[in-house]
């Protein structure tokens, strides 16, 4: 066992040095110069040479890679074009952002689809699991920066209940823990949250379903088991699918969405990235993408794990 | 044990008119038809029948495992005086495992996949004696010990997939003994094994009973086992108990031709150059039985009466119980 968590870290190693690689050519498949969008045309070209020196584009392509990666391996991302701030803080501001918004969506779309699924599961072909079906099936279906914009237009344009934008009053940056700031939570939650909620329902509801139709659970019941019992069966076998699925959208969620951030202009990474792609800003993309990519990567070896630990077949392979 | 027990209340397991219906899109499906017997404590009974004539579904309407929204069961089951289809699903439960226990024919899927055989095992004993899971953990070892698993401290946190089918099937018997029911149910607990496998589990099975004086109804398609094992057999065709009788009785005179079929058509007991002789036909659709004999259009011996109404059961001298018109003039319809 010990050894398998060990193989599969170590698994994870080459996997981050690919992400990185990719991470950092990214930025050379788009065609253009960074910086050229940057200046001004009639930039004194010793300026430009100079400011190319000092990002590091005058030097070939695989230099500029290990120069970039060995930066980052000991925590320097390097400076944002666009704001001169060390890129390190941009990231870390924004993410915690996201994260925050990440992990509410998480609470509200994990709990939902395991209670819809569940339901959905157990009840299969009956009429409460068509209508969870429908449910999960519109979570699913809704493009999310429309109903991001229906959900403002409906609390804040009409009712004027809750805040439109932001992240609390005066355009603030950071998150305080009152009543006021959680308010700017509820529409970009609800926005996030509704997608993972109809595919996880959905992974929840086969899985469920699925397992209840295997031949052991009639041993349970022939055991005597209560319910209850036969339910403790049914959630450790029906678990491993659904927490990959899990993961996945985990995933996604603490990655922040670009449109959904957008839409409720909340200052996340989604947000982030929206603006540094729009600025060209090279240094805030390379650093944002690998820190969300490696984040994405440690997520699966974390789901990776626990799905080993709780289904003994796994481990074979 | 009271000594003085009139012999009608010393059946463990008593069942009259029951049948199963399933309801599906395609139509009902009549699986069982009427199933009569009743069984003494310590007696073995074996169900033989071709595949499809609905002993597996005997076995669970017995237990009340068959999904109740789209299953209908009538007729009568009392198992160690408990009425089985009117008892709440909470005395049901409690019955389960405990007082009547169920071996299924597929060890490979009988089992949790997740959870370890001790732990499964242990679950049960905690569930019906109320012990810790711990001393739940005792009673699993002592019953792999039973059971004759090797190494049993060892297995008890082994995986069912990391068991062999044989070993898994032990392990299953260990389950279903592990509360000391009154009542076994066995379906078919030798089908999915080799045939040297077969021969010991069915020794194990047979030592078992002895020793614990078990309650055994043994489903089989095989006859060779059902001689091995059983005290009375009882045929099974098309969700009926055609012929009933003791183990010999129905073994050297068979009197239903369908059992006359049965036994003409396998190698067992036959003399050496004997051709084998299969019987001609299918059996009924369940979901469309004739309104006489079900075997009436496979048999021979057919006449208009077997058309007319399903006959009702003939008890012999012998005290085979028969559902044919053909049986023997002298003999006196059982009520
Ligand atoms: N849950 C079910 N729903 C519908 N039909 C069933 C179900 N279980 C069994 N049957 C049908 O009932 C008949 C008898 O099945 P079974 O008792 O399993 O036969 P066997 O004698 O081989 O054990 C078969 O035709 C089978 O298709
Ligand atoms: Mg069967």
């Amino acid at each position: 066992m010990l050894y398998y968590i060990l193989r599969r870290i170590l698994y994870a190693v080459p996997i981050a040095l690919g992400v990185s690689i990719v991470c950092f050519s990214l930025v050379y498949l788009a065609p253009g110069d960074p910086l050229q969008t940057l200046l001004p045309d009639d930039t004194p070209p010793e300026a430009v040479a100079e400011l190319k020196a000092k990002y590091g584009f005058d030097r070939p392509v695989p230099m500029q890679y290990l120069f970039w990666l060995g930066n980052v391996l000991t925590g320097d991302f390097g400076t944002s074009i666009g704001t001169g701030r060390p890129v390190i803080e941009e990231i870390g501001r924004a993410l915690s952002n996201t994260l925050l918004l990440g992990a509410c969506a998480v609470a509200v779309a994990f709990t939902l689809a395991i209670i819809i699924g569940g339901v959905g599961g157990y009840l299969h072909g009956k009429v409460s699991d068509k209508v969870v079906t429908s449910i999960a099936i519109f979570g699913v279906s809704v493009p999310n920066y429309w109903l991001g914009i229906i959900l403002v237009i409906v609390f804040a344009v009409e009712l004027n209940l809750l805040p439109a934008v932001g992240m609390g009053k005066s355009g603030s940056q950071g998150f305080g823990l009152d009543l006021e700031s959680l308010k700017y939570l509820i529409l970009p939650t609800i926005t996030l949250a509704l997608v993972p909620l109809g595919i996880i329902a959905r992974t929840v509801r086969a899985s469920v379903a699925e397992v209840l139709g295997h031949e052991f659970v009639q041993t349970l019941r022939a055991k005597g088991l209560s319910e209850r019992g036969v339910l403790r069966h049914v959630v450790k076998n029906a678990a491993a699918p659904v927490l990959a699925v899990m993961g996945l959208q985990f995933g996604h969620l603490i990655g922040g969405s670009i449109v959904v951030e957008t839409v409720f202009s909340w200052p996340g990474t989604g947000f982030l990235l929206n603006n540094a792609i729009l600025r060209r800003d090279v240094p805030i993309l390379q650093g944002t993408i690998l820190v969300l990519a490696l984040m994405f990567v440690l997520t699966n070896l974390l789901v990776d794990l626990l799905q080993t630990t709780l289904d003994p077949r796994i481990r074979r392979a | 044990m009271l000594t003085q027990i009139p012999t009608q209340l010393s059946s463990i397991v008593d069942v009259d008119d029951l049948t199963v219906e399933f309801h599906g899109r395609e139509g009902t499906v009549r699986p069982v038809n009427g199933v009569a017997f009743s069984l003494k404590a310590g007696e073995v009974l074996c169900i033989l029948g071709e595949s499809g004539s609905g002993k597996s579904v005997t076995l669970r309407a017995l237990m009340r495992l068959l999904a109740p929204d789209r299953t209908r069961i009538t007729g009568h089951v009392e198992v160690a005086g408990h009425d089985v289809l009117k008892a709440s699903g909470r005395s049901m439960a409690a019955l389960r495992g405990s007082t009547i226990s169920m071996i299924f024919q597929e060890p490979m899927t009988a089992f949790d996949p997740v959870y370890t055989i001790g732990d499964q095992i242990a679950e049960m004993v905690a569930q019906h004696k109320g012990v810790s899971r711990r001393a739940g953990r005792t009673r699993a070892l002592e019953m792999l010990e039973l059971v004759q698993v090797p190494s049993a401290k060892r297995r008890l946190d082994a995986y069912p997939h990391e068991l062999s089918g044989g070993l898994r099937q032990r392990a299953m018997i260990a389950l279903a003994l592990s509360c000391s029911p009154r009542v076994l149910l066995a379906d078919e607990p030798t089908t999915a094994l080799d045939a040297t496998v077969q021969a010991q589990i069915l020794l194990l099975l047979r030592s078992l009973q002895q020793e614990l004086g078990m309650a055994v109804i043994f489903v089989t398609h095989d006859l060779g086992v059902a001689a091995e094992v059983s005290d009375r057999i009882a045929v099974m065709y098309a969700g009926r108990f055609v012929e009933t009788g003791s183990v010999r009785d129905v073994l050297q005179d068979p009197v239903h031709p369908y059992t006359r079929g049965l036994l003409s058509s396998t190698v067992h007991g036959q003399p050496r150059g004997t051709r084998l002789q299969t019987i001609p036909g299918s059996p009924p659709d369940l979901r469309m039985l004739p309104p006489g004999c079900s075997f009436e259009p496979r048999c021979g011996e057919a006449i208009d009466r077997c058309r007319a109404a399903i006959p009702p059961p003939y008890t012999l001298k012998s005290g085979q119980c028969v559902r044919c018109v053909h049986a023997p003039q002298d003999l006196v319809p059982a009520e």
